[in-house]
Parts: structure tokens; C-alpha cells; sequence
């Protein structure tokens, strides 16, 4: 018994690892009941694996017998891999075990599709409603609605679910019909509609009732598969641009393409694209914390993102026209957008120049990375950089002056580009 | 020393905002200034304060008894810990900031940093001297440096929340051992006990001690002897005295944490940066494995020689 349970944990994780979300922030949900488990306010990453992410959720498949086929997928119905799938109570106790120990912030369950989306989907939402009403837990909950699941099922689940997901993969219709036969976009599109609609409502009923049933607080969120198919970063990015305002998703998580099945429809890769996937994530925090719009960022021209440099200094050297910015003067806005500043330096800047006017030596010590913000800024009028650079030499300067560090993982991988080439 | 999880064991209530009004001016410290010993504990500290003002005499040093160093004809002036007089410093400080800054002057505390004291003290000091809220007056170093400590306590609280693994034993007591850099034990009862209200845990901090302990109904700070009758690191409680099924747990965790890793991303770098060596020690997933770890072979990835054909 315990071997087999064993077995089938290492087959059905492996097979969810590539569902790359694992936050468990966001939510609302409080241990009012004396139970298990408490889901409010930041998540917590409790370990993380040698490839550096972070493990906070229990993440794993009800079962990965599937009746799709989508190429890029592990679990395809026509590979061939071994099969498992979970009882109900053995997801439970597992879930209440591992919280019990500090092991995981809850749970992740999505599950591949046997008979059919709704039969999943049942199974999914009696988990999840009995760890909520029989044993009392608190702890986060996601889970990841099955493709042509019935909209009941889905309601019903987010009364349990902190976070509800419906994953695009393919990032345009045409890949998705290709790779994905099975799929279609209206398919995604319309759960995600009435996800974004049941949370709106939700909102609004909360304001004016005390007791009305929580949905799906944390918001939802979707995947997108970087590098399985042809779309270029601004199609990716113009994508992700929409779901945010479009859907009100929490977040878009991207994943590296990784070859998980032979298929010749797939591109014939041996390394996931880490950089890439690395640089659309900066590109996402532009846009959601630094005010940046898509169009900003790339353009049909410039389709696709500066690998060797960050988002916002490309943008930067496209734009050396709005600098240098003073920063004892400059709104915080535009802080923003200096290379090298970050979000908490550029509310340091902001909040001590009050006092007295800010030196250098200051931006410094607030963590301003100044080999890189020193081409576009002024303090006190004066310049720091006093030598007129043009865009390529202040880009050589910042890859390989001196002082420059590249990080491990573009210098690897740019490497590999060089011997590809 | 005695320990508390709040200052002078206060329930915590939401502090007042600071108020700008009936501020009364920090009297001016012309006397000779001088070294200061206290006994360690938070009050010890305060009742510091009140003295540095009440004799108009600056420090040179606040150091706790014991640990004073210094010149050789160094004489100290210990003072004695007087919880009114504490307690009336620590409502005092809310005249001259704000509730959360205040809470970080304990945080600062905690820390156990070498001159917590004297940064203390210089911040309430600022503080009493200036006209406005310093602070986010990050220009200043003392402002920074605790602004600074209160960032690295946060941090470590955070990774303490994350790191503890529990074990249950037979008589159903979740127990961990931390070795935290600093002392977050305070700072992170009410995680815990928000948390698991439904279980009786024991968190013990191996390096200072101590432990909180939760009965189902409060958590309370419990004292050991230094290693002694104090619960040892998981290796060493026996395997009689845990749950009959914890070690299966153990081993599906293990089991769980080599399955979700995706060799093809391995990044070592990254990954001690989150989890740095020194917390290895009390996680149960860097054990070594009873059985070694086999990969799932179910897939077959493109090989690296068929791409060069291409």
C-alpha cells in the first residue's frame, strides 16, 4: 500500500510539474473555524528544487490517463508512459498530512481527462469540497478547470478554490488548433469569462451582504507555452496585455517549452529557452508594476526581446530622447523607468528627497544599480556620465565594462547560441 | 533574561498613529556621557533610555551585564530594569513615530546585532529631535541601518515560517527545531498559531534555548536547559516515540520534492540562493534518501546528435 501510493505520487507530480504556477498568495481565506490552516496575505515558498523554483503547493494530477492528445503535452493520450490516478481520499490525506508538517502552503490539482471534462471535474470539486467542509481546511487551494467542464461545475469549484485557472498553452489559436486538435480557443475563452464574472460578482455581493460565500479570492491565472510554436514576444506579450485587462487575471505565467514527446509537429530542441522565458517575465512585471504598455516594449518592428539586455533598458536606449532624468526633481513615474532602479529604490528616492537632496552616494546605498542607471540620470543638476555615449557603446559598456557581472544562466546560455550558430 | 513574544508582554493592540501634538523637547544630554550596562532583555533596554535622559548623559556604550567589553578601567553604570518605567518609554516613543517604526526598534532588538542598542537609542533620539516623521528618511545611515535590521528580521521570519518542518509523535505533539540567525521565535508565534489552531506544536530554537509551545488553546514561550531535556534534531528523536506513520510522510515528501524538479532546468546557483546551506540541517527533503531517486522514463526527448544533422 504504502509503496503503491508512493509510486503513484512520483508519477502523478511528475507528470504536473510543468504547470509552471505555484504561488499561494492573494488569498482571503482566514482559520476562523479552529481547523487547519490559514490562507491570508503573502504566499511561502517552502523549499525549492535544484532548478530553482519555488515549492509551495502540493502540485499533482488527479490522473494523468488522459483522452486528449496535444502534442507538446507528457500525458497525451498516444504516449507511451505509465499511468496512475489518485482516490479521492488519498488526495485528502495526503493534503492534510503534508500542511500538518509545514511541508506545503496546499494544494495544486489539475488532473489529465478520463471519460470525460465533466467526470473530472466532479472528482476535482469533490476533493477540494471535502477537505473544506469535512476537515476543516484553510490552507490555499488551485485548481485548474478541466477544458469543457460545465459551468456548474466550475461555480461549485470556485466556492472551494482560492484560485481557479484555465491554461491557454499555445499562445494563438492556429497553434492551439495544430498542436491541440481537441481544443479550441472558445473552449478556454468562455471559463475564463465566466470565472472573471462570478469573481466580479462576488465583489460586488460582498459589499453589500456580510455572509456571502468566498469565490475564488485569489484571482485567476493562466500558462502560456514559450517556444513549443512560431508566435513572436509582441504577439506573446500583446496576448498577456489582453488576459490582464480583458480578464482581470492575477497573473500569466510563461513556460519554456521543454521536449517532453517526440512529435514532428515540435520544434527539435534540446534546452528549454530559459533566457527567453526570463526576459517575457521582466516584460510582465514592466507592464504590471512599472506602468509600461506592450507597445512600449515591443512593436511588429521590433518583434522580438533584446536576449543579451532587460526589457526596460532597451527601452531606454530607444528612448534616450525623455532622459537624463533628474532624481531629486523627477516623478516617481519615471523613476520608475530608469535602468537599474526597482520599484523599492525608486519609493526610497521619492520618500527621502523630502528631507534633504539626494547624493549619489545615496542612490547607492538605496540599491540602485548605478552601472547601469548612471547613462540616465542627473542628481544635482549634474551629470554623471559627462561623455556622450551613443546606444551601442553605453550597451557594450554595460555588458562587458568593467564591473560588469552577467548572470550564469544568459552566459551559459548565449554560449549555446554561439556554437548553434 | 527573561524573554517575551511582545514588548512587556503586551497583547497587541494597533497602535495609535504618532501624534504631532504636546511633543515635549528631548532635554539636552550635557552631562558627561557614559557607558551603560542593562540585563539583556527589551525592558532592561528601555528603562536605558529613560536613564540616558533622566541624567542627561549620552552613551557611550549600552552593552547587556556580562557581555561589557571596553577600555580596562571601563566602569559601567548597570542599570537596574524597571517595567513601569519601560512601559512608559515604549508608550513615550509613539509621541515621536509611528506604531509600525516603533515595532521596528524591537525587531532591531531582536536582531541581536552587536550595537542594537546604541542604534536604538540614535533613532528614538533622531526621532525626539526632528520636526517630522523620519521614518523614510532614508538618507540618513541610522534610519537606513534600521530599516535595514527590520528587513533582514522580516526576512528571516519569512524563511523561518517556510523552513520548519514538524513531526508528529505518538502522542500527537507537531515538533520542529530551528536554528534561526536571529531570535524570530516572537515573530512568528502568531503565524503558527493562526495556522495550525487545530494541532498541539513545539518549536524549538536550538541555539537560544527556548521554544513556543501550543497547547490548543495559546502559545506560551517554554524554557530548556541547554541541550538537555530539549528536543533534538530529527534524526535524533528516537523512532519509537513519532506517529507510526510519520516516516512514510517523510518519504513521500522526499518523494515529491525529487519528482517535481525538472532536471532539464537545473540551476544549483539559483537554488542555494534560496535555500542556503545553513538551513539544510532541519529539512527533511535534503536527507539522504532511503531509496535512491529514479527518475520516471516516459518520455523521450529529442538526442543531441540527431540535431546536428540539422
Amino acid at each position: 500500500m504504502n509503496e503503491r501510493i508512493q509510486e503513484k505520487l512520483s508519477i502523478l507530480a511528475d507528470a504536473a510539474k510543468y504547470d509552471v504556477s505555484c504561488s499561494s498568495s492573494g488569498g482571503k481565506r482566514k482559520n476562523e473555524n479552529k481547523g487547519l490552516g490559514n490562507a491570508e496575505g503573502m504566499g511561502i515558498c517552502h523549499s525549492f528544487t535544484e532548478d530553482g523554483r519555488c515549492v509551495s503547493l502540493l502540485k499533482i494530477l488527479l490522473t494523468n490517463y488522459c483522452i486528449f492528445d496535444c502534442a507538446y503535452c507528457v500525458s497525451r493520450r498516444s504516449n507511451d508512459v505509465k499511468r496512475a490516478a489518485f482516490t479521492v481520499d488519498e488526495v485528502v490525506d495526503l493534503t492534510m498530512n503534508f500542511y500538518r508538517r509545514n511541508y506545503i502552503e496546499g494544494l495544486f490539482l489539475s488532473s489529465g481527462i478520463f471519460k470525460d471534462s465533466d467526470y473530472t471535474m466532479e472528482r476535482l470539486v469533490r476533493i477540494i469540497k471535502k477537505l473544506r467542509t469535512e476537515h476543516k481546511f484553510n490552507g490555499y487551494i488551485h485548481v485548474k478547470t478541466i477544458p469543457g467542464a460545465s459551468p456548474e461545475l466550475i461555480a461549485e469549484a470556485g466556492l472551494y478554490a482560492d484560485r481557479l485557472s484555465v491554461n491557454i498553452e499555445l499562445p494563438s489559436e492556429l497553434s492551439l488548433t495544430t498542436l491541440a486538435p481537441e481544443k479550441n480557443y472558445q473552449e478556454i475563452l468562455t471559463p475564463m469569462g465566466q470565472i472573471r464574472d462570478g469573481i466580479t460578482q462576488n465583489k460586488e455581493e460582498k459589499a453589500l451582504f456580510k455572509k456571502v460565500p468566498s469565490f475564488a479570492t485569489a484571482g485567476q491565472s493562466t500558462q502560456l507555452i514559450v517556444g513549443a510554436s512560431a508566435e513572436n514576444d509582441h504577439q506573446i506579450i500583446k496576448l498577456t496585455d489582453s488576459l490582464y485587462k480583458g480578464y482581470g487575471l492575477k497573473r500569466v505565467y510563461y513556460s519554456g517549452y521543454i521536449p517532453v514527446t517526440d512529435d514532428a509537429r515540435l520544434p527539435q530542441v534540446t534546452q528549454p529557452p530559459v533566457i527567453r522565458e526570463h526576459r517575457l517575465y521582466q516584460t510582465d512585471w514592466l507592464m504590471r508594476f512599472y506602468g509600461f504598455e506592450a507597445d512600449e516594449i515591443l512593436d511588429p518592428e521590433h518583434p522580438f526581446l533584446d536576449l543579451e539586455i532587460d526589457p526596460k533598458l532597451a527601452w531606454a536606449l530607444r528612448n534616450r530622447h525623455v532622459f537624463p532624468v533628474d532624481i531629486n526633481t523627477a516623478d516617481y513615474e519615471m523613476i520608475l523607468r530608469i535602468p537599474g532602479v526597482g520599484a523599492r529604490s525608486a519609493k526610497r528616492i521619492v520618500a527621502a528627497r523630502r528631507f534633504s537632496p539626494l547624493s549619489l552616494d545615496h542612490l547607492h546605498k538605496f540599491g540602485v544599480v548605478l552601472k547601469r542607471a548612471k547613462y540616465f540620470i542627473t542628481c544635482k543638476g549634474q551629470a554623471l556620465e559627462t561623455r556622450d555615449y551613443d546606444e551601442q557603446s553605453i550597451r557594450r559598456q554595460i555588458l562587458f565594462g568593467s564591473g560588469s557581472v552577467r548572470s550564469a544562466l544568459v552566459t551559459q546560455q548565449l554560449d549555446l547560441f554561439a556554437q548553434a550558430s | 533574561m527573561s524573554r517575551s513574544l511582545t514588548p512587556l508582554n503586551q497583547s497587541t493592540s494597533p497602535g495609535k498613529p504618532a501624534t504631532v501634538t504636546a511633543r515635549p523637547p528631548a532635554p539636552a544630554l550635557t552631562a558627561p556621557s557614559l557607558d551603560y550596562a542593562y540585563d539583556g532583555s527589551f525592558e532592561g533596554l528601555l528603562t536605558v533610555l529613560f536613564t540616558i535622559y533622566d541624567r542627561k548623559a549620552a552613551p557611550n556604550s549600552i552593552q547587556p551585564e556580562g557581555a561589557v567589553q571596553g577600555g580596562l578601567f571601563v566602569q559601567p553604570l548597570l542599570v537596574e530594569t524597571h517595567e513601569a518605567t519601560a512601559t512608559r518609554v515604549w508608550e513615550g516613543l509613539l509621541r515621536h513615530m509611528t506604531a509600525e517604526a516603533r515595532t521596528r526598534l524591537f525587531h532591531a532588538f531582536l536582531s541581536e546585532q552587536p550595537d542594537r542598542e546604541l542604534v536604538i537609542f540614535r533613532y528614538a533620539d533622531l526621532a525626539m529631535r526632528s520636526a517630522q516623521d523620519i521614518a523614510d528618511n532614508y538618507a540618513d545611515d541610522n534610519v537606513r541601518r534600521v530599516a535595514h535590521l527590520a528587513q533582514q528580521m522580516g526576512r528571516e521570519k519569512h524563511r523561518m515560517e517556510a523552513f520548519v518542518r514538524f513531526e508528529k509523535t505518538a502522542d500527537e505533539l507537531f515538533h520542529a527545531t530551528i536554528e534561526p540567525d536571529f531570535d524570530v521565535l516572537p515573530l512568528i508565534a502568531p503565524h503558527f498559531t493562526k495556522r495550525y489552531a487545530d494541532q498541539r506544536w513545539l518549536i524549538y530554537d536550538r541555539r537560544r534555548h527556548y521554544g513556543l509551545y501550543y497547547d490548543l488553546h495559546r502559545t506560551d514561550i517554554v524554557q530548556f536547559e541547554p541541550d538537555t531535556a530539549a528536543p533534538r534534531r530529527s534524526t535524533s528523536v528516537s523512532a519509537t516515540v513519532l506517529d507510526e506513520r510519520e516516516p512514510l510522510f517523510k518519504v513521500l515528501w522526499q518523494t515529491y520534492f525529487d519528482h517535481v524538479n525538472i532536471p532539464e532546468r537545473k540551476n544549483i546557483k539559483l537554488h542555494r540562493r534560496h535555500i542556503p546551506l545553513r538551513y539544510w540541517k532541519y529539512l527533511s527533503e535534503k536527507q539522504p534518501r532511503e531509496t535512491r531517486f529514479e527518475p520516471i522514463k516516459n518520455k523521450r526527448p529529442p538526442q543531441a546528435d540527431n540535431l546536428r544533422l540539422g
